[in-house]
């Protein structure tokens, strides 16, 4: 008898559990890109299971969504998008996709930039940053992907209640592991002089990232993703490198390296590397997380400054 | 204010990837103007076009083994399009369908095969881009590439000349005579193939056919035999390439388009006044002789 009220006492105490079960299974998360992927995780820790559409070394800017892709953004509980133009393709993904995902955009409330006219993207493919003309690469300032993470900590809090407290406080840790890497970012860059501050490289997505730390870029206009660019921005920055003597300019991860190695021939300084700007690396990579990515940006910059 | 030589020596002067551009182009232009000529003359203008966007799968797919290496991605562009040609020319003679609508399908077919291939590959860097080309990313090996491909090109080409004009003008005769018609018509898509495969080099496959068709259909307002136009043709493709270059530092705009830009004003300015059937000639038929 007391055997038979214990088996049903595990039963019913398995059936109450049912639902608390289901609300503590991991939420079900889409990124549109590696790198907002990588901060939806650090948010959500154990709380969900990421995915990003555009992967490790692909252009979100190029990225033309499957229907798988589609299908992924249907079963999601949560899609993560980082807004001002940059994943535009995402709201039509989660508008199509049938079942109601909470869309949540990770630079909600983050201090923006305006993109400099001069350096407008032009992004050929239908989306320019036109929208605003906000430049939407916050990412690249660690103080502000903090900022990102709890935007995308609270959303993942709305659509979990029950899970809120415990991702807000995920999220807060996780922030305060970028507010660390931002200060280390800040130290490196410290001791060098402001006019050695000055980066070469081949798509302007680091306004952000020189905003914050104190750098300033120079990229040929269009080089990153269109296929063209003018003679006359070679020629400015081919001029600009000889004159200020600089010694390294940069590829990117997403873009063709013909025109910076052309660029590196003609003026005389060497190819430092890879920056990593709007894609993280393969997870054999020197950039496979967010954290990984922008230590290795800062490094390779520094590196290249006191060449 | 830039006097003329800041306009039209100085940016050459100054930087090396301006000179590769203009002689890349220029050996372009030299290549491509008596092809151009004679696929005019042959009503094949468009299969120029159509193969070169055979090239692309050959392309993606060199890539997607070898990677970004230019010589292995002109390598397979060459065979896929060489491929693309000689079976579509096969199956016109063959079958009741004409040259034009075969090639019309086998590059439709092949364009949807690269973009699946570049699909396929996934990577970062998007393909089509890099097929784009650009005039100002020319280094040592796609410049020694398109040089080469321009001399034999010229040399072949003077070699078939007599062949070919027979064989464009009076293929009876050539068959009576028991001339090689369908080989001399094979070693001419693989000049075609060749000289695109050069432009693709330098100015990727979108511009690829500009400074091969735009030339010749110009000189066709200005000489009235083969010799004359290929002579004009040429002239115009390497006065474009370098006018374009001028154009397109100057003006700041990309100088692929800058350069088939001007051989299409080239084109306008001879259908006008053109000595051989241009507009203006006609209408006022000795405005040329009184200058």
């Amino acid at each position: 008898m007391r055997r038979r009220t214990v088996l049903l006492a595990s039963a019913l105490g398995a059936f109450a559990a049912r639902p608390a079960l289901a609300s503590d299974a991991r939420l079900k998360v889409v990124a549109s890109f590696s790198i907002l992927a990588d901060l939806a995780s650090l948010a959500a820790g154990e709380h969900a299971d990421v995915l990003a559409l555009a992967g490790p070394d692909v252009d979100p800017h190029a990225f033309s969504p499957s229907p798988a892709d589609a299908r992924r953004c249907a079963e999601a509980d949560v899609l993560v998008m980082n807004g001002h133009g940059f994943d535009s393709w995402m709201e039509k993904l989660a508008r199509s996709g049938g079942r109601k995902a909470r869309l949540v955009l990770a630079t909600q409330g983050v201090a923006t930039i305006r993109a400099r006219a001069a350096h407008s993207h032009g992004h050929s493919h239908g989306h320019s940053h036109g929208h605003g003309a906000v430049d939407p690469h916050a990412w690249q300032d660690a103080s502000r992907a903090a900022q990102m993470v709890r935007a995308i900590g609270r959303g993942l809090g709305e659509a979990r209640p029950a899970a809120s407290p415990a991702i807000a406080a995920q999220a807060a840790r996780a922030a305060d592991e970028l507010l660390a890497l931002d200060s280390w970012i800040s130290g490196l860059f410290a001791p060098i002089p402001k006019e050695k501050r000055r980066i070469f490289t081949s798509h302007d997505a680091f306004a952000y990232f020189g905003a914050r730390y104190g750098v300033e870029f120079r990229a040929p206009r269009g080089v990153a993703n269109e296929g063209e660019p003018s003679p006359a921005d070679l020629a400015r920055i081919i001029r600009d490198i000889r004159r200020e003597n600089a010694k390294v300019v940069f590829l990117e991860n997403i873009s063709s390296p013909r025109v910076i190695e052309q660029v590196a021939r003609e003026s005389g300084a060497r190819v430092g590397g890879r920056l990593y700007s709007d894609a993280l690396s393969a997870a054999d990579g020197p950039a496979a997380t967010y954290q990984a990515m922008m230590r290795h940006n800062a490094t390779l910059m520094r590196d290249a400054m006191v060449a | 204010m830039p006097g003329p030589y800041d306009l039209l020596v100085a940016p050459f002067a100054e930087f090396a990837f301006m000179r590769r551009a203009l002689v890349a182009s220029v050996a372009l232009a030299l290549g491509c103007g008596p092809v151009g000529v004679f696929l005019l003359l042959r009503r094949m203008s468009l299969v120029g076009d159509a193969l070169s966007h055979a090239i692309l799968p050959g392309a993606a797919a060199a890539f997607l083994v070898a990677g970004l290496s230019l010589g292995a991605m002109a390598l397979g562009g060459f065979a896929a399009a060489l491929l693309t040609a000689l079976a579509a020319g096969a199956l016109s003679r063959v079958t009741p369908l004409r040259e034009d609508a075969t090639f019309a399908v086998f590059y439709l077919f092949s364009l949807a095969l690269g973009v699946l291939l570049v699909s396929l590959g996934g990577t970062g860097i998007d393909l089509l881009h890099v097929l784009f080309g650009s005039v100002l990313a020319v280094d040592d090996a796609a410049l020694v590439a398109i040089a080469a491909v321009a001399t034999a090109s010229m040399l072949a080409m003077a070699a078939l000349h007599r062949a070919l004009v027979v064989e464009c003008f009076d293929p009876e005769f050539m068959r009576a005579t028991g001339g090689p018609g369908a080989a001399i018509h094979a070693a001419f898509l693989v000049l075609l193939v060749a000289n695109l495969v050069a432009a693709f080099l330098a100015l990727g496959t979108l511009m690829a056919v500009g400074l091969m068709m735009v030339p010749a259909a110009a000189a066709r307002f200005w000489a009235r035999g083969v010799a004359g136009m290929i002579a004009v043709a040429t002239a115009i493709g390497a006065a474009s390439a370098y006018l374009g270059l001028v154009l397109s530092f100057a003006a700041d705009l990309p100088s692929g388009p800058s350069i088939v830009l001007v051989a299409g004003i080239a084109y306008a300015a001879s259908v006008l006044f053109g000595g051989a059937g241009g507009v203006v000639p006609r209408i006022l038929p000795r405005a040329h002789l009184r200058g």
